[in-house]
């Protein structure tokens, strides 16, 4: 079993359509939430977390880059961390969040509602859900 | 959506798939966990209120952030094995070793994070 040898097609020969498109985006969206998170832990580092935040609190931060997520810590001023930088940020990180959760929920979906009808009415609500999560995301991250 | 898979949740379970099934059932419900919490959490700061008031109860609960750094860690760890094993088809002949390397990847990390939020949870 261990000595199995793969036979998966190399990418540039598997050609491209909507799934493939999405299989290959939550790969590369995975990769991005990475980069992201740990651009915002190197720059809580940087404007002095390590002796103001507790380990808790910096990976709050990281995991979304919002300001309110910093109030309660014993940060002395919050200004550089409602930079637009951040904001912009941590606006990235919840397009792809989003993008990739929902499109991780109408696969599961798809395991289990294989009628063509269900599927489609899956995807529209799918389709609604995210908008509206990315607008009500967006609207938290820039006003508050 | 030629694609039809139609297997009952119920025989999914029975599939005795060891270790890369137990990888394939835990990122689910990891996902799925996020996607709840990421969703609950939105609208609580979006309406605000009460409600937003008692679902932050729920989640700075110690028992919930074991639950949902189990969720995170477990998925981010899993997540990139699967990508990196996709995007480089080769390794996928060295899958069983992934897991195993997963897991002493995870192990360590999860249990310093749950014996910290374990301890700030009994006050020390």
């Amino acid at each position: 079993m261990a000595n199995a040898k793969s036979r998966t097609l190399p990418l540039t020969k598997r050609g491209l359509n909507f799934e493939m498109f999405m299989w290959l985006f939550t790969r590369l969206s995975a990769l991005a939430m990475y980069g992201l998170i740990l651009l915002a832990v190197i720059g809580a580092l940087i404007m002095g977390a390590r002796n103001q935040m507790s380990f808790a609190d910096i990976l709050r931060w990281g995991f979304m880059p919002n300001a309110n997520h910093v109030q309660d810590t014993n940060v002395p001023d919050l200004a550089p961390w409602e930079n637009p930088f951040w904001k912009v940020t941590g606006s990235l990180l919840l397009l792809v969040a989003v993008a990739h959760g929902v499109h991780g929920c109408v696969v599961i979906a798809d395991d289990y509602i294989v009628s063509e009808r269900g599927r489609n009415i899956v995807r529209i609500i799918s389709i609604v859900f995210m908008l509206s999560m990315m607008g009500i995301g967006l609207y938290i991250l820039w006003t508050s | 959506m030629s694609l039809n898979r139609n297997v009952p949740l119920a025989t999914g379970l029975r599939y005795r798939g060891r270790g890369n099934q137990l990888a394939f059932v835990l990122h689910r419900i990891g996902g799925l966990g996020m996607a709840i919490f990421i969703t609950m959490h939105l609208l609580a700061s979006f309406f605000g209120g009460d409600v937003g008031r008692s679902l932050n109860h729920v989640y700075e609960n110690w028992l919930f952030q074991i639950f949902i750094f189990f969720c995170i860690l477990f998925h981010a760890i899993n997540g990139l094995r699967i990508t990196i094993m996709d995007l480089w088809p080769k390794l996928l002949e060295h899958q069983n070793e992934a897991i195993w390397l997963e897991w002493a990847v995870f192990i360590p990390i999860f249990g310093i994070a749950a014996f910290v939020i374990l301890r700030s949870a009994m006050g020390g």
